[in-house]
């Protein structure tokens, strides 16, 4: 179990700041989720932590700042999955999953037969196991999804970062995805930090939420803290009613603004 | 589960056959020509030359004189060549992830003719006398100077994102070199006589001595290409993935490059410009066997070479007794077969 600590994390790119020092803890096993309109620098926070751009502050794992590790220690520690990964078509399921053992592999290695029992005990873990010889180009896209997942849990970083992990999703493979996730979280204790567009799910799977906005972090907290309809409409500038179901589910519902026909 | 087995065993099968092939295409290579001895007397001459082994071939001293020094280090050098060429192509391929790019579009061969020119301006008779040839070493810093332009030109204008853009600045920067290069030579007419033959290549007259001034160039640099296959394809997800991966990707880069441009240097300054080949041959290859780079590099080795010893044959008998310069035979093979190439592309693409 591992912590991920952010101080005063800030992202700058040639002519915008994307994150302005940004501090958090997220605790061993939690599920912070960062929700904020586009551009609010969710990705760019993300990207700091995978190492992807550079960022002024510090972002320490465990207490050790990341920058002290090498490239293949921190992706040892840290799983990324981005926005929209690239699958090359004509790559097999099992050759893509099998690039998550890099950090394990020397320049000069070549994977061991734990390396590739190991990724098919992923594949099977996450039903994928008929795939493991497909083309990813004949995939489907929650198959490509999955996949994806999968090689990030190959890759066995007790940190996992995702950036919109189900936006290219229809409902319920949203939802497949997201509780694959949690199972996982729970059966391996990751840590995860993810950043989602919707703002009912994230409330629904995360344990904390970080809104974020011009990259700065105007709100955090539980979801009942965050999601309120005035919060919302402020950084949005969307019209929502917030709805609290008996369980604790805050539901966010989008409004007309102009009056219906 | 059938399928699945099927297709492992179908992708491990391409090792042996392209083994096959490259053993079918020296045979031929060794076989073919003017000259020489008969065609079915060279099997037994070859297998008369292995250790511990005497078949009486029925040739002439002169006959095997001819097959031992002029034929056999042609076809030698055919294969290095051709097995160096289409390693570096599928390299490149691989480091800048664009599949249209080769030793040529992206001007190394005009870099290390500029480099090869500025050598014999500079006096090639001064530097005869140094202990090494400077030739090579001109030729590869030239090439590796053009490949690190094009990149940075490519690189600045979005290439990672469009392959166009590399190619383009590949373009650019030939036409540049090519020009610097045309601009010297007119400054010094004597050496033009020098500079052609040597850009034209000398596979038509190849000495064992060719084969020893290449052969460490092509060694090392395949080696260290060799090593970065299972890289090149963590690289096939792209830089920021493969860094998120514990990649380093700008040293991966910086090695094959330097390592790719190394062969396509020695090897354009035995053989001379010979186009195609680092485009076409890694194409077919993953066409047959897959576009894992573990496959890819070992295979376009030995395809590579196969090809260019069996381009080789019609350029000595096609108009023979004069030869048909073999960059002209790779073309007319290698042009309609890339145009085929990007048809089924395009067709995958849809």
């Amino acid at each position: 179990m591992t912590s991920l600590t952010f101080e005063k994390v800030s992202v700058k790119y040639a002519d915008s700041t994307a994150v302005a020092s940004f501090s958090d803890t997220v605790r061993p096993g939690e599920w912070l989720c960062l929700i904020g309109p586009n551009g609010a620098g969710k990705s760019s926070l993300l990207r700091a932590a995978a190492g992807l751009v550079q960022h002024d502050g510090v972002i320490l794992v465990d207490g050790t700042p990341i920058e002290l590790r090498s490239t293949r220690r921190r992706a040892a520690l840290i799983a990324h999955v981005p926005q929209s990964p690239s699958l090359p078509d004509d790559m097999s399921t099992f050759e893509y999953v099998l690039l998550g053992r890099n950090p394990f592999i020397g320049y000069f290695g070549r994977e061991s037969k734990h390396d590739r029992s190991m990724v098919h005990q992923v594949l099977e873990r996450l039903c994928l196991e008929e795939l493991a010889q497909r083309r990813l180009g004949s995939l489907s896209g929650g198959e490509r999804q999955r996949v994806v997942i999968a090689r990030a849990l190959a890759q066995e970083a007790p940190i996992m970062l995702l950036d919109e992990p189900t936006s290219a999703l229809d409902i319920g493979h949203q939802q497949q995805a997201l509780e694959l996730v949690d199972t996982l979280r729970r059966e391996h204790g990751f840590t995860v930090v993810s950043a989602m567009h919707d703002l009912t799910l994230a409330g629904l799977y995360s344990d904390r939420l970080a809104l974020l906005h011009h990259g700065h972090c105007v709100a955090a907290g539980a979801a009942e803290e965050v999601l309120r309809a005035e919060t919302l409409s402020e950084f949005y500038g969307v019209a929502v009613s917030v709805h609290h179901e008996p369980d604790g589910t805050v539901v966010v519902i989008p409004r007309r603004t102009a009056p219906l026909a | 589960m059938s399928t699945r087995q099927e297709r492992e065993i179908t992708r491990s099968w391409w090792l042996p056959v392209a083994c096959v092939a490259l053993a079918l295409a020296f045979l031929f290579g060794a076989m073919i020509g003017p000259a020489g001895p008969a065609w079915w007397r060279v099997p037994a001459e070859l297998l008369d030359h292995l250790p511990f082994i005497s078949v009486d071939s029925g040739a002439t001293a002169l006959q095997s004189t001819v097959l031992w020094e002029i034929r056999m280090p042609r076809v030698v050098l055919a294969g290095i060549v051709g097995a160096v060429l289409s390693l570096a192509g599928a390299s490149f391929q691989g480091v800048f992830r664009n599949p249209l790019v080769d030793p040529y579009l992206l001007g190394v061969a005009a870099g290390a003719g500029l480099g090869a020119t500025l050598v014999f301006v500079v006096g090639r008779s001064t530097s005869q006398s140094w202990p090494v040839d400077p030739l090579p070493l001109a030729a590869f810093l030239g090439g590796l100077l053009a490949v690190l332009l094009t990149y940075t030109v490519g690189a600045g204008f979005g290439a990672p994102r469009n392959p166009t853009t590399l190619v383009l600045a590949g373009v650019a920067i030939t036409s540049l070199t090519t020009a610097v290069q045309t601009f010297l030579l007119q400054k010094n007419t004597d050496v033009v006589r020098q500079v052609y033959s040597w850009i034209l290549g000398r596979l038509s007259s190849a000495t064992w001595a060719d084969v020893r001034l290449v052969l460490p160039y092509a060694i090392v640099s395949g080696g260290v290409l060799l090593v970065h296959r299972r890289l090149l394809d963590v690289l096939r997800v792209g830089e920021d993935e493969a860094r998120s991966l514990g990649a380093r990707v700008d040293r991966i880069r910086l090695t094959v490059v330097i390592a790719a441009t190394l062969g396509t240097s020695a090897v354009v300054s035995v053989s001379g410009l010979i186009g195609f080949v680092g485009i076409v041959v890694p194409h077919l290859v993953r066409l047959l066997a897959g576009a894992s780079y573990r496959r890819l590099l070992p295979l376009s080795i030995l395809t590579g070479a196969a090809f260019l010893i069996v381009a080789d044959i019609p350029s000595r008998v096609l108009s023979d007794p004069a030869e048909t310069p073999i960059g002209v035979v790779t073309a007319f093979l290698g042009a309609p077969f890339f145009i085929l190439v990007l048809r089924s592309r395009q067709i995958e693409a849809r």
